[in-house]
């Protein structure tokens, strides 16, 4: 009993130790966003100095980078909705060589993705110079996430003994798609929508080669400001960049919280968020 | 019918990735090398020693990243403590930080004003800078990895049926051949499968290279240099076959080893 005990305090101060291996770097940028001097300390004094430095110097790029998700998030519902639905309904070849053909931009790193865009549309002076280059990328990239997320839901519904009993009372496909199909996915959906704007917001991998001066984005901002401004001024965009992202982080896991489950069986919301990669 | 609903996402990919991929691939062969270009990019002593570096980098990642998250998340799930969905909160937080941000917390860690150097230099021992070398980026890719791991371990263990674990308690098994014998075969599926993800991370990943230095020769930053530095674009393009050969091999690996389940992870 004993030995059990010192095991589970040496796992319990392990864990702890993680987590401050995890947090703590995050405490000290936030208040290094927020001193007048880090090299003196915090006795230097608060400021929201560089805050208005980085507000002035990069909100374009906030912007920028917000509706870029948005648009994103916009085009992957358009896509990968009615994408998840046909794998759902048919599982054969096609769909699986279909989905394999989906996950490939996450599979390969997105330098790689980048450049092949860039082989081909470089030359395209106005498509390359425009945020739309930016969101090619963030779609190819996205697009896997909102389809497994509304993937995992539909399969765990009975999707054809609803579909029939629709179909019975009449209902068009039409009907059916945004009556029954769209309302039983709705925890799919917002899941995936939580993913993509995360992950269109962070994105750097793809952004850093096909931004142009005119279309930066948060991400690449932040990169610059870590190569050419001071500590504090990186700082404080990072804090910025963490008051965008956190509470889009805390909804994704209040929502793969475990459920009281309905009509659905046995899905894994957890495992949505395992795909990520930056 | 059913299917014309996949004609948009297939003509979007098409257009968009299928197309600049294979014209990646000509453009790898077009340069002053010809196709030879990949057979350098395979062979220079330059680029081998560059991806025996990322793969070293990456197997280290991978190991440290299953062992820490293995703890961490077996506990985590296997016990009810008050602060307990605070601890898993703060863990899984960072789990969407890009890799640029990954790299300045690195820096905040172990850089030149970093937590690290200070806490050293209290102790009297110099010091200790590393943020800026392999062993900073080796960091930066466990701290990136950590969240996503850790959520996979405690999903995996959720699953457990804890009546194999009595069964064999009850025939006197030891603590440690529960672990053992019971309890990590039913968690391989899982590390195989976010393992697989932490190396392909490792492997592919750019931001936190880019923000530590230009000094690690990881070979996303090969490829980069090439293309902006040299204007090497052939050889870049060759690279980044080599490298994206790489990452998908390790993923096909992972999941036929595991079954279904990376199939769903990636």
């Amino acid at each position: 009993m004993k030995t059990n005990r010192l095991i589970l305090s040496l796992q319990l101060i392990f864990t702890l130790a993680v987590c401050a291996f995890m947090v703590l770097p995050v405490i000290m940028s936030a208040l290094a966003g927020i001193t007048v001097n880090y090299f003196i300390g915090l006795e230097s004094g608060l400021t929201l100095r560089w805050i208005v430095e980085v507000w002035e110097g990069y909100g374009d790029t906030i912007f920028r980078s917000i509706g870029i998700s948005l648009a994103c998030l916009a085009l992957t519902l358009v896509l990968g909705v009615p994408a998840a639905y046909v794998l759902a309904r048919h599982q054969n070849r096609i769909t699986r060589v279909f989905e394999e053909m989906l996950m490939l931009p996450v599979a390969v790193p997105g330098l790689a993705t980048a450049l092949a865009l860039i082989s081909v549309f470089g030359g395209m002076g106005g498509f390359r110079t425009s945020w739309l280059f930016i969101l090619v990328g963030h779609v190819l990239f996205t697009l896997p996430f909102m389809v497994r997320a509304v993937l995992s839901v539909l399969l765990a519904l009975d999707l054809r003994t609803l579909e029939e009993g629709a179909k019975s009372l009449g209902a068009s496909f039409l009907q059916r798609f945004f009556h029954v199909i769209l309302p039983n996915c709705r925890d799919g959906i917002l899941a995936g929508a939580l993913m993509v704007l995360t992950l269109s917001i962070g994105e750097f991998n793809l952004t850093w080669l096909l931004h142009t001066p005119h279309t930066k984005t948060l991400p690449v901002g932040l990169a610059d400001a870590y190569a050419s401004m001071r500590l504090e001024v990186g700082s404080a965009y990072t804090l910025i960049f963490f008051l965008m992202i956190v509470p889009l982080l805390l909804a994704m896991q209040a929502l793969a919280r475990p459920r009281r489950r309905k009509f659905i069986a046995d899905d894994e919301p957890a495992h949505d968020l395992v795909l990520l990669k930056s | 019918m059913i299917y014309l609903l996949l004609i948009p996402t297939l003509l979007f990919f098409a257009v968009f990735f299928i197309l600049p991929m294979v014209r990646l691939f000509f453009v790898g062969g077009s340069g002053s090398l010809g196709w030879s270009a990949y057979g350098e990019a395979l062979t220079n002593p330059v680029y081998v020693e560059s991806m025996v570096a990322t793969l070293a980098v990456a197997l280290a990642t991978t190991v440290a990243t299953l062992v820490i998250s293995g703890i961490s998340g077996f506990f985590l799930q296997r016990h009810r403590f008050p602060g307990r969905r605070l601890l898993v909160s703060m863990l899984t937080l960072p789990l969407a930080f890009p890799g640029v941000v990954v790299g300045f917390m690195v820096i905040m860690l172990a850089g030149r004003q970093g937590l690290i150097g200070q806490a050293t230099q209290a102790l009297g021992a110099g010091k200790l800078v590393f943020a800026y070398s392999l062993a900073g980026l080796l960091l930066g890719y466990i701290y990136f990895s950590i969240p996503r791991t850790i959520l996979t371990i405690m999903a995996a263990t959720d699953k457990l049926d804890p009546k194999l674990e009595e069964a064999a308690r009850s025939l006197g098994a030891s603590n440690y051949r529960v672990m053992r014998d019971v309890i990590l075969p039913a968690l391989k599926p899982a590390f195989i499968s976010s393992g697989a993800i932490c190396f392909a991370t490792a492997v592919s990943a750019f931001g936190t290279a880019f923000t530590l230095a230009a000094r690690i020769n990881v070979m996303p930053m090969v490829i980069y240099t090439e293309f902006t530095m040299s204007a090497n674009i052939a050889m870049a393009a060759a690279l980044s076959f080599v490298l994206g050969t790489v990452t998908w091999l390790v993923l096909a690996l992972a999941r036929s080893a595991s079954g279904a389940t990376v199939a769903a992870a990636g």
